[in-house]
């Protein structure tokens, strides 16, 4: 049976962070620097869709300028919402602007040995066991490739990747590994070849494309040729800023939003230029970098308000959201990972982010910890319970109940608790034990965590591919020329 | 006279003001003071002042990089002087440091290039998506005594072990001390491919520069 996949809906809270006018600004601003600085594009395919389209363009230097007009035409072709399809179509994902959803974090290099607790390098078992145990939990609703496998050759590795986590669920996968043209071409063609052909894939992407920009004011040029081939084919693409205040942005938070927005719409822009009406969203895990060191952080308030941010630009562009929230940059499951991943989270559901990377990653994206990643669903229905808000009308005044309890005595009894003591949250991995009892075990969140992967791990069967397609799948990652 | 000269230049350093810097050294050579002199008694007093205050948390990171670019700056005002008497700033060593094939991120390599640079190295930094036979052809040029490897991505981390490989080729190891960064980069990594340095971050990086040059 296919597992049920949890999201946030109508939340009845709201964050004010932005006016009107404080969001025009930033547009007009960006649309300054994107016509009067520009972006560099690496990539001779999208040089030459900017110049037919009469932007300027300095190919000795690779830089695009293009008037501001051009780019708010073009990403008004972008469709608003649509759906992210999965193997299985009850586990369809609409980016509708109502639903945020939960993948998985990626791309790390490393893993907390899910036996020794050991810290090792990744490899493509890692990415199957990964996979399988996202395709077990609610909170999950789809997939970034979380670490790498880096058993298998570079050429090739993003195909098997994919093809790992195919195995292994049915929910919806986006790939954030794929950097080159060619391995963009293969992955459409497995995707294709799953979803039983060209046209049927162009009806249900079961697989999106997310790229990151190379900020300040850059891409990379075989992401963007990877983006094209996957909007050809219909795939929803997106790009990804992580623009940093200090080092790779101005060190204010409106700043460090412009120079990304500037990046990030330059090449959603691009994309419908040579593709009017394909699927795109928006992608930002913006951030401050250190002060001593110049590392990416990962957490912290700047980030917490770069993530609300986000959505608040993608709603004006009216296109979905990409947002990077969890992902601390604590080392271990602690205290910090809690306090980051929480605050990111909330921050960036309030606002209604459609998508959020991710769970499972530790020290900026790059450790990879069962315990964290279920730690973090725990999270994520903590932010989901909250943002349902203080429903306020007849029944849950309860007067009735008032009345018939009246001064003293209490409430355990009535009716109307028994039919509303389930809305209330029940944690899996609080510890809300009596003090004795926790202390003849001293256990908590991180074991039972860890037993639940396990558990997962052991005893969830995915529904398997079908062994002619899963071999087909094989088939066209082995014609790759060595 | 010269001492106000060379506090004056100790400061520019420690504001990071480049132009006051470059300045400073041009009225330095036009009173016929020893470029030498001029470095050791002013600039390197701001840069070491600067890498204190930093260490004891009451400067930052661009306050670093700032003064880092203020003594490079001087120092290439000063470096037609030098070469025309013959002489040369005393350098820890000569390091050629990239961002290696297929990978185009720039920051935290020039981070660690700038921060060499000041800590007193020979930095020649080839850029960014830089071919296996470039490092190994510009480490034999200028007899390096460091070749630094930044990779951003996980696909291009084996971009290194090639590096690496190719300098074994060419007969130019051990005197080619290797050094591994960037983001998914681990000490294990450098291990397995058989650098000798790994640092995670710029500052980090000159103290491992040193160590390898038993400075």
């Amino acid at each position: 049976m296919a597992g049920k996949i949890k999201s946030i809906s109508n939340p009845r809270l709201s964050l004010n962070l932005f006016s009107p006018q404080d969001i025009q600004r930033i547009h007009t601003a960006t649309l300054d620097v994107i016509e009067n600085v520009g972006v560099r594009f690496p990539s001779k395919r999208a040089l030459d869709i900017w110049e037919a389209h009469g932007a300027t363009v300095d190919r000795d230097k690779m830089v695009v300028k293009a008037p501001g007009q051009l780019i708010e035409e073009a990403l008004k072709n972008a469709p608003p919402d649509y759906s992210l399809a999965a193997r299985n179509p009850e586990q369809d994902l609409p980016l509708d602007g109502n639903h945020v959803f939960v993948g998985t974090d990626g791309c790390g290099v490393e893993v907390l040995d899910i036996q020794t607790g050991e810290r090792r390098r990744s490899c493509l078992n890692d990415v199957a066991e990964i996979a399988r145990v996202a395709d077990a939990l609610e909170e999950v609703a789809f997939h970034w490739v979380a670490v790498s496998a880096q058993d298998y050759p570079e050429k090739t590795r993003s195909l098997h990747e994919l093809l790992a986590i195919w195995k292994n669920s049915t929910k919806h996968v986006q790939t954030e590994s794929i950097t080159k043209e060619n391995e963009a071409r293969l992955a459409v063609e497995m995707a294709e070849a799953i979803a039983g052909g060209r046209e049927a894939l162009r009806q249900r992407p079961l697989l999106s494309i997310m790229q990151c920009t190379a900020p300040p004011l850059g891409q990379d040029g075989g992401s963007v040729d990877a983006a094209l081939v996957g909007a050809e084919a219909g795939l929803p693409v997106g790009f990804m800023t992580m623009a940093s205040c200090l080092t790779t942005g101005p060190a204010t938070l409106a700043g460090n939003l412009v120079v990304g927005n500037a990046e990030v719409i330059s090449a959603t822009a691009l994309i419908q230029l040579a593709f009017p009406g394909a699927p795109v969203f928006y992608a930002a895990a913006q951030t401050a970098s250190d002060l001593r060191s110049g590392a990416y952080t990962g957490g912290g308030p700047e980030d917490f308000l770069l993530g609300a941010a986000g959505n608040l630009l993608s709603d004006f562009y009216n296109i979905p959201l990409s947002m990077g929230s969890f992902a601390t940059g604590a080392k271990e499951p602690d205290w910090q990972a809690g306090i980051e991943n929480s605050l990111s989270t909330f921050m960036a559901s309030i606002v209604m982010s459609d998508m959020l990377l991710g769970v499972g990653l530790l020290h900026g994206s790059r450790i990879w910890s069962y315990e964290q990643m279920l730690m973090d669903c725990e999270i994520f229905n903590i932010v989901a319970k909250t943002l349902q808000g203080i429903l306020v009308d007849d029944e849950t005044l309860a007067l009735d109940a008032i009345k018939a309890v009246g001064p003293g005595g209490n409430f355990l009894t009535q009716k109307h608790t028994r039919k509303h003591m389930r809305e209330l949250f029940l944690p899996q991995l609080m510890d809300r034990r009596p003090y004795n009892a926790w202390e003849e075990k001293k256990n908590g969140a991180r074991e039972w965590a860890l037993t639940k992967a396990r558990q997962i791990l052991a005893e969830h069967q995915p529904e398997p591919l079908d062994p002619a397609l899963s071999s087909e799948l094989h088939h066209i990652i082995t014609s790759v020329p060595k | 006279m010269s001492k106000e000269l060379f506090e004056a230049m100790a400061q520019s350093v420690i504001q990071g003001d480049e132009e006051a810097a470059a300045d400073l050294a041009r009225q330095s050579l036009a009173q016929g003071i020893d470029p030498l002199v001029a470095i050791n008694q002013g600039f390197v007093v701001g840069i070491n002042q600067v890498g204190a205050q930093f260490s004891s948390g009451d400067m930052f990171l661009p306050e670093l990089v700032a003064a880092g670019e203020a003594m490079k700056t001087a120092v290439a005002v000063l470096e037609p002087e030098m070469a025309r008497q013959g002489t040369h700033r005393q350098i820890l060593g000569k390091v050629v440091i990239g961002t290696v094939e297929g990978d185009i991120h720039d920051i935290g390599k020039t981070l660690v290039a700038t921060m060499l640079s000041a800590g007193g190295f020979q930095v020649y930094d080839l850029g960014v998506d830089v071919p296996i036979q470039k490092f190994v052809e510009k480490a034999r040029e200028v007899g390096a005594d460091i070749v630094g490897l930044s990779a951003l991505i996980t696909t291009t981390m084996g971009r290194q072990k090639d590096v690496i490989e190719a300098l074994d080729d060419m007969g130019l190891r051990p005197q080619v001390k290797v050094m591994v960064g960037g983001a998914p980069v681990t000490r294990q990594w450098a291990a397995e491919i058989g650098a000798e340095g790994y640092s995670e971050d710029a500052v980090g990086a000159v103290n491992v520069a040193k160590q390898l040059m038993g400075a």
